[in-house]
């Protein structure tokens, strides 16, 4: 039977990877529809329809169609949340807007610093690019100043927005989980806070079960 | 005024909440200042207090106002419409303010610090302007407002740029979009961003 659920995109995209996990933790039955980036797929009418800015994902819950990652993810979370899988705490407010604050400085601080690294050291390889050093020097630059700002909150809490796990946490996965396969990757060891959090997280079930599919580096 | 300011401002106006502005002074960089890196380790504004609570990045105040203030603004009784609510707040902040933000440093603080505007990055980002409005236009074309025929903080979110983008040198960009600009008006029309345009026109702001 065909699942209701569908994300339209490869899974190794961080952005689809940040949706999968969340309907992994959820446990959904779902599908993944691929959309060839090599071909411009992503800006075909059909893509188009689904996402009119001609990016990836776009995802369907029977008659809902819906774009952008964390809108997407935010759904799912809070249409298939259990009492063991409350990954948004909107029963709290208070703990509600500390998930919304850790999520927007992953999208507008950590995202903006570590995605070049990525983009540079193992996508424009894979279409036969030379990776920027400049760029990737000033990014993990960056990054550092980030981290700096996440040490000290972590060693205050377990987690980005308290004591309890969040979409916050699991929304830095993608580009982290691609980051740790780089040489990159012993940055971390300067932020120990940092580093057990990312260890705590990777080591969730539903975690394991999509980065299992990974390809190693 | 900063945009991020005004944004948290139109909902705390939005649900009549009594509120203190405190200025921080980004002009002697006290942005920077340990005090305010105590309240946001980013060193940006604004920082939004709520008894013990603390609050930073605008959009996250501004839904934290809205729930509280039993605002209708996110939808967030109902899974499909709040859905949208959240798609549409990210394309306002990935491609509407993101766009717009360069353009406004670029002719306004620029000039106001003594330097000159570089065109080139106004063009580049009034071109990423142009595709993003494309999109609004086919949207709005479709629906009275962005998440659906329901106004939201999608909508509103869109005012701090909007009222630099109206004001500026580039308005004329928006005659293209017919429906953007009549969905403009009908934002900057509400009685909660009148009173904070009023704010963001005064010379300490």
């Amino acid at each position: 039977m065909e699942a209701p659920v569908k994300v339209f995109g490869p899974l190794l995209s961080p952005n689809v990877t940040r949706v999968i996990l969340c309907l992994e933790e959820v446990g959904v039955e779902y599908e993944i529809v691929n959309v060839d980036f090599n071909t411009g797929e992503h800006k075909s009418p059909q893509h188009l329809q689904r996402n009119p800015f001609g990016q990836l994902p776009a995802f369907q819950d029977g008659e809902l169609m819906l774009f952008e990652s964390r809108a997407i993810s935010r759904h799912v979370l809070r249409k298939y949340k259990t009492s063991e899988v409350n990954l948004l705490r909107e029963d709290n407010t208070s703990e509600a807007a500390l998930v919304d604050v850790w999520l927007d400085v992953e999208a507008h601080q950590y995202d903006p610093a570590i995605a070049p690294i990525i983009y540079q050291l193992i996508l424009v390889p894979m279409s036969g690019g030379t990776p920027d050093q400049k760029l990737i020097d000033e990014s993990l630059e960056k990054m550092k100043k980030v981290l700096d700002v996440y040490e000290a909150q972590l060693s205050k809490h377990k987690y980005l927005a308290g004591d309890f796990v969040s979409l916050a946490d699991l929304s830095h996965l993608p580009y982290t989980v691609h980051f740790m396969a780089t040489p990159f990757a012993s940055v971390l060891d300067s932020y120990p806070s940092v580093k057990a959090w990312v260890h705590d997280l990777l080591s969730r079930p539903a975690v394991q079960r999509v980065i299992s599919q990974f390809p190693r580096y | 005024m900063s945009t991020n300011v005004a944004r948290v401002l139109v909902c705390l106006e939005e649900v009549g909440a009594e509120y203190e502005v405190v200025p921080v002074d980004m002009t002697t960089g006290e942005h920077k200042s340990p005090a305010h890196d105590a309240r946001n380790p980013f060193g940006q504004v604004p920082v939004f207090q709520d008894g013990d609570l603390i609050l930073y990045e605008s959009r996250a105040i501004s839904k934290y106002i809205l729930r509280k203030g039993g605002s209708d603004l996110l939808r967030e009784s109902n899974l499909a419409e709040s859905a949208m609510v959240d798609v549409w707040l990210k394309v306002e902040s990935g491609h509407f303010s993101s766009t717009m933000s360069p353009i406004i440093f670029q002719c306004l603080v620029v000039p106001f610090l003594g330097g000159e505007t570089d065109t080139k990055i106004v063009q580049e980002n009034l071109e990423k302007l142009k595709t993003a409005l494309g999109v609004y236009e086919a949207r709005l074309s479709r629906f009275k407002y962005l998440a659906g025929d329901f106004v939201s903080l999608a909508d509103i979110s869109h005012f701090p740029a909007a009222y630099y983008l109206l004001g500026g040198s580039h308005t004329s960009v928006l005659d293209a979009y017919p429906h953007v600009k009549a969905w403009l008006a009908e934002v900057m029309d509400r009685p909660s961003v009148k009173k904070v345009v009023e704010l963001m026109k005064l010379p300490s702001a």
